[in-house]
């Protein structure tokens, strides 16, 4: 009895003094700083400010390595909270969100074959470039999906996906994940897009997709400004993206979208509320 | 040597601590979602075994036994393995930041697990010296991580498979882990013991 109360009260006090002497001689000093960004940071983790995980980039905000701005998750928020903590000013970024550049679901763009494999559009992709005959419109298989850590995409029943801009924190993951770089990192304030990614001349366009830019520059002639055409495909100038909007419905296929009077067909997100702010406004 | 290398086949393959002791079920299923994480999981749980059976077979001959007390054994050991755990994961923060990082977030959850414990338990049971103790706990670690990482490749594999909805998640983890125990257990036989 007394020996086995001994032995491992003993033992108990023993790894006591032990761990209480290791605790000081091996304390790591934590600059309380650090451990206040990251209470504030998001805490998802996602890898935006190109580090893994928020607990290295606090520590690199504290060394000064790095700029607290590269958080586009936490937004304007966030950095005001860390410039406070830090002492400096916040010099806040645009906010940008990701977009599908793509509207060519199974019943609008042609598949070259029927792909039975891995549920996944990097795997797709690598059996003769991907089902699709565009070579550039979305697989709908849901890479960018599973890549999303905040839940704001969605494959629609028909197998495009589309972004929700008021869920989206513009961390990039999306974007990294898709094989054929469909998802494109856009202004906040600017709603109006081309959703189409294929360089293909229009008349390969139209053979395999309807709502494809055929490069006809009817929305460069309704508002030079705010459109360019590079390599058969429209691009909407994001300085003047506010002018955008004109030529939407002067687009004889549809494939320009403003995202405030809503998402592409079959998307289960509700139009978002225009934000109010121009672009190039200080924020 | 020989013998040493048969008590090493047995605890990595025949009596798999996992998939055929069912032991350290917990991190097997969920620190297993991908390969990198499942192997920084096996590397802590080799390293904390072998720690922990080199310092139990040390409590047990030097403490236990000649005090007559070898009845208090599971909870020496459980104080023992804890505390050691801690003192091992301090020193790695002050002297190697690196090996922390890929190591350091697994070690709490190992500390009290109980393939950990049941390591040094069985060393006592199967009256092995104290190199044979050594040889079967890195074999049980290495048993430990090879179960991880199979398991944590097919999980990769399946999450890019149509599973049914009803056995999305873990449903299907918990089949397919029966069934590499069921693939293990061909095993048997191998070796003796």
């Amino acid at each position: 009895m007394l020996a086995s109360v001994l032995t491992l009260g003993g033992i108990g006090l023993f790894a006591a003094i032990a761990l209480g002497i290791a605790a000081k001689k091996f304390a790591v000093e934590v600059d309380p700083r650090e451990l206040a960004i990251l209470e504030v940071l998001p805490g998802a983790n996602c890898g935006a400010c190109g580090l893994p995980g928020c607990g290295g980039y606090a520590k690199a905000i504290v060394d000064g390595s790095m700029s607290p701005n590269l958080c586009t998750p936490g937004g304007s928020d966030c950095l005001e909270k860390i410039a406070h903590i830090m002492g400096v000013e916040a010099i806040s970024a645009d906010p940008q969100v990701a977009v599908v550049c793509c509207q060519g679901d199974n019943q609008k763009a042609s598949q070259k074959y029927r792909y039975l494999g891995l549920e996944d559009c990097n795997a797709a992709q690598k059996i003769a470039d991907g089902p699709k005959t565009c070579p550039g419109g979305c697989l709908g298989l849901g890479s960018c999906v599973r890549a999303c850590p905040f839940d704001a995409i969605e494959i629609t029943a028909e197998g495009l996906a589309v972004i929700n801009r008021q869920k989206c924190t513009g961390c990039q993951k999306c974007v990294a994940s898709c094989p054929r770089s469909v998802i494109k990192m856009t202004p906040l304030t600017a709603t109006t897009h081309v959703l189409c990614n294929s360089t293909d001349k229009g008349g390969v366009v139209r053979k395999y997709c309807q709502v494809g830019c055929i490069a006809c520059q009817i929305c460069k002639k309704t508002a030079p400004e705010a459109y360019q055409i590079d390599n058969f495909l429209a691009q909407v100038n994001y300085d003047m993206a506010h002018e955008a909007e004109v030529a939407v419905e002067k687009c004889p296929t549809r494939c320009i979208r403003d995202f405030s009077t809503g998402y592409p067909e079959g998307s289960s997100f509700a139009a978002p509320t225009v934000p109010t702010k121009k672009p190039g406004q200080a924020a | 040597m020989v013998e040493l290398f048969v008590i090493l086949v047995s605890a990595v393959f025949v009596n798999n601590f996992v998939l055929a002791r069912f032991l350290g079920i917990c991190p097997f299923l969920g620190v297993s979602k991908k390969v990198e994480t499942a192997l920084g999981m096996g590397m802590a749980v080799i390293f904390v075994m072998t720690v922990a059976s080199v310092v139990t077979w040390f409590i047990q001959y030097l403490i236990l036994i000649p005090f007559g007390i070898e009845y208090l054994q599971t909870i020496a050991f459980i104080l023992v393995i804890a505390s050691l755990v801690q003192l091992v994961e301090m020193v790695i923060q002050k002297s190697s930041p690196v090996l922390y990082q890929s190591l350091g977030i697994f070690l709490p959850l190992i500390t009290t697990n109980c393939a950990v414990l049941g390591v040094a338990v069985l060393n006592i049971q199967k009256d092995y010296t104290f190199l044979q103790a050594v040889v079967f706990s890195l074999g049980a670690g290495l048993g430990f991580t090879l179960a991880m990482i199979l398991f944590a490749g097919l999980r990769e594999r399946i999450d890019l498979s149509p599973v049914p909805k009803s056995f999305q998640g873990t449903a299907i983890a918990l089949v397919t882990a029966g069934l590499l125990s069921l693939a293990f257990m061909g095993f048997a036989g191998l070796v003796k013991g």
